[in-house]
C-alpha cells in the first residue's frame, strides 16, 4: 500500500470524527438548554439598545 | 445617536426584547474583508477563463472590466444599505425591511443556493487539487477524490460550528496568502524582478476577437467570476463590533483588492498561455495561475501558487459555509422557515442547526452533480440576488430620503449605480441565456414555484409585527 492510500483512510476518518463532534455537541446542547432559550435571539438588539439608552 | 457598548459582558449581543443567547459581536473590517474576497478570490485562480474560451483574451479582459463595474456598484449599494440595515442574514433582512416579504423570502433562498453551491463547487475542487498533488508526487493509481471533498465540508463546517472568530480569522490568514502569490507572481514574470516572460503581441495576433462581438458577449457570463460573492459580506453584519464602520470599510476595501486581483491575474495569464490552452478549462488550463507559475520554471513559484490555490479554495468555501448558515439562520429566526433554525449555541454564539443542516445538501452537490452544473446554478442564483439590488436601493432612497436615517455609507451619484447595475444585470441575463437557457429557465421556474408555496402556505407563520425591527420612521408616501 502506498503513502497516498494512507492519506485516504486519514482523510476518511478525520471527515467522520469532525461530523462526529459536530452531532455529539448538538445533541448534548439541545438535551442541556430548553428551546426557549436557544431560539431567543432576535433581530436589531444593538439597534434596540441603542434606542433604549438613548431614552435613558 | 446615542452610544452603547454592545462589547461589554454585560449587555454582549443581548438587548432588552427578550435575546439571552445572541450571535456574538467580535469582528472586525479586516474579518468582513477577509469573508468577501476569501469567497471571490478563487474566481481569479480558476473559472474565469472560460471567458477566453468563449470570445478570445480581450474578450476576457471586456468582460473582467465591465463585471468590474457591476460590482462596484453592487459593494456601493450594499455598503450602503447593509450599515444600516445591520442583521444577519444581510439581503434578505435588507428586503425584508424595504420591499416586503416574498421579495425578502426569495433573495434569503438566493443567497442560500448561491454560497451552498458555491461551496459544493469549492470542495469539487480541493478534491481535485489533492488528485493534482498525488500525480505530482508520483502517485500511480487513481486516487478517490471523495474522502477528501467530504474532509474539506466536514473541517470547514466544524470551524464554523466552533465560533465565527476562528473561523474568519482563518479565512484572512490564508486569503492574504493567497492574495499575496498572485502579486508574487506578477512580479516575477512581468520583467519587474528578474527576466519576463510575457508574450502578449505574440499570443494576441490575430486572435484578436475569434468569435467577433458574440464572443464578447458571450464571455461575459464568466467575467462574473472575477468578484461573484463580495456581496457576501453583508452576512457578517451582527456580528461585527461596529455595522456602520466596518461593513462599508471591508466591502469597498475588498472590491478594490478584486479590481486589483482580477486584472492582473487576466495580464499574467493571457501573456504566458495561448488563448485556446487558457480558454478551455476542462482539457486545457484548470487552473491559469498555477500553469503560469509552471511555466515560470521556477520551484518556488510552482509551490507558492500550487498553496494560493488550495487556499483560495478553502478560504472560499469557508466563507461559503459562513454565509449560506447565517442567511437560513434569519429565514428561520423570522419563521419564513421552521423555527428551530433560529438556534443559536450558547457556548459558540453560532448558528449551530443551521450550519449543520446545510452539511448533507452541501455534500449531495458536491459528490453527485457536476461541476458546471453547480457553478452554473450558483451563478444564477447570484445574478438574481444582484437583479434585486437596485430596486432595493431606488425604494430605500425613496421612502427614507437622506436625512430621514442615519446611515453608516451614503453611496455616490445615486441613482447612476443602481440603472448601470440593473442593464449590466440584464445584459449578463442575455449572456447566460446564450450558454445556459434551459437552466436559467429551470431556475425561475424553481422560485415562482417555492414563491407560491410561501405565499398560500408558510406566511401565516410569521409573526408579521415582529418581523420589521429597525427603529426607523415611517417611510415617506405611507
Amino acid at each position: 500500500m502506498e503513502t497516498w492510500n494512507y492519506i485516504e483512510y486519514a482523510a476518511w476518518g478525520l471527515s467522520a470524527l469532525f461530523g462526529l463532534l459536530m452531532v455529539m455537541d448538538w445533541i448534548k446542547t439541545d438535551s442541556t438548554y430548553s428551546e426557549e432559550v436557544l431560539t431567543s435571539s432576535r433581530e436589531g438588539e444593538l439597534e434596540a439598545m441603542t434606542e433604549d439608552s438613548h431614552k435613558g | 445617536m446615542a452610544q452603547t457598548d454592545i462589547t461589554s459582558s454585560e449587555r454582549d449581543g443581548m438587548g432588552p426584547h427578550g435575546t439571552k443567547v445572541g450571535l456574538l459581536r467580535v469582528l472586525g473590517p479586516a474579518h468582513v474583508w477577509a469573508l468577501g474576497v476569501g469567497i471571490v478570490l478563487v474566481g481569479e485562480y480558476m473559472g474565469w477563463n472560460f471567458a477566453v474560451g468563449k470570445g478570445g483574451a480581450y474578450a476576457a479582459l471586456m468582460a473582467c472590466w465591465f463585471a468590474g463595474i457591476l460590482y462596484s456598484c453592487v459593494a456601493m449599494i450594499d455598503s450602503e444599505v447593509t450599515s444600516t440595515v445591520a442583521a444577519a442574514g444581510g439581503q434578505y433582512t435588507q428586503a425584508k425591511h424595504i420591499v416586503g416579504p416574498l421579495m425578502a423570502f426569495n433573495v434569503g433562498l438566493y443567497l442560500v443556493f448561491a454560497y451552498t453551491m458555491l461551496e459544493a463547487a469549492n470542495a469539487i475542487t480541493a478534491g481535485y487539487l489533492v488528485s493534482v498533488v498525488a500525480t505530482m508526487t508520483g502517485y500511480g493509481g487513481a486516487l478517490d477524490q471523495r474522502p477528501f471533498i467530504i474532509l474539506v465540508i466536514m473541517f470547514l463546517a466544524w470551524l464554523n460550528y466552533r465560533g465565527v472568530l476562528a473561523t474568519l480569522t482563518f479565512n484572512l490568514v490564508i486569503t492574504a496568502i493567497a492574495f499575496t502569490a498572485i502579486i508574487v507572481l506578477f512580479l516575477s514574470t512581468s520583467g519587474i524582478i528578474g527576466d519576463g516572460i510575457m508574450q502578449h503581441a505574440a499570443l494576441f495576433e490575430g486572435h484578436e476577437k475569434p468569435y467577433g462581438w458574440i464572443g464578447v458577449v458571450a464571455a461575459m457570463h464568466f467575467g462574473l467570476w472575477f468578484y461573484l460573492g463580495i456581496e457576501g459580506t453583508t452576512q457578517a453584519a451582527e456580528e461585527v463590533r461596529s455595522p456602520a464602520r466596518a461593513l462599508p470599510f471591508g466591502t469597498l476595501a475588498g472590491i478594490m483588492t478584486l479590481l486589483i486581483a482580477a486584472t492582473l491575474t487576466w495580464y499574467i495569464c493571457s501573456g504566458v498561455l495561448p488563448w485556446e490552452f487558457l480558454g478551455d478549462g476542462v482539457n486545457g488550463s484548470v487552473a491559469p495561475l498555477f500553469d503560469t507559475a509552471r511555466l515560470s520554471g521556477s520551484n518556488a513559484l510552482i509551490w507558492f501558487l500550487g498553496i494560493g490555490t488550495l487556499f483560495a479554495t478553502l478560504a472560499s468555501a469557508n466563507g461559503c459555509i459562513n454565509d449560506a448558515s447565517r442567511a437560513w439562520f434569519a429565514l428561520g429566526r423570522d419563521k419564513y422557515l421552521p423555527a428551530w433554525f433560529g438556534a443559536v449555541h450558547p457556548q459558540y454564539r453560532t448558528p449551530y442547526r443551521s450550519i449543520v443542516f446545510l452539511v448533507p445538501i452541501a455534500l449531495i452537490f458536491a459528490l453527485g452533480a457536476p461541476l458546471d452544473q453547480v457553478i452554473t446554478f450558483s451563478i444564477l442564483s447570484g445574478l438574481l440576488g444582484y437583479t434585486f439590488m437596485p430596486l432595493n436601493i431606488l425604494m430605500f432612497r425613496k421612502k427614507w430620503p437622506m436625512g430621514t436615517i442615519k446611515r453608516g455609507y451614503e453611496h455616490p451619484f445615486h441613482p447612476v449605480p443602481a440603472i448601470v447595475l440593473l442593464c449590466l444585470c440584464a445584459f449578463t441575463f442575455f449572456a447566460v441565456f446564450l450558454g445556459y437557457g434551459t437552466q436559467l429557465v429551470a431556475m425561475i421556474g424553481f422560485y415562482i414555484i417555492v414563491s407560491l408555496w410561501f405565499h398560500f402556505w408558510r406566511y401565516r407563520f410569521v409573526n408579521r409585527g415582529a418581523q420589521f425591527t429597525m427603529p426607523w420612521p415611517k417611510p415617506q408616501g405611507y
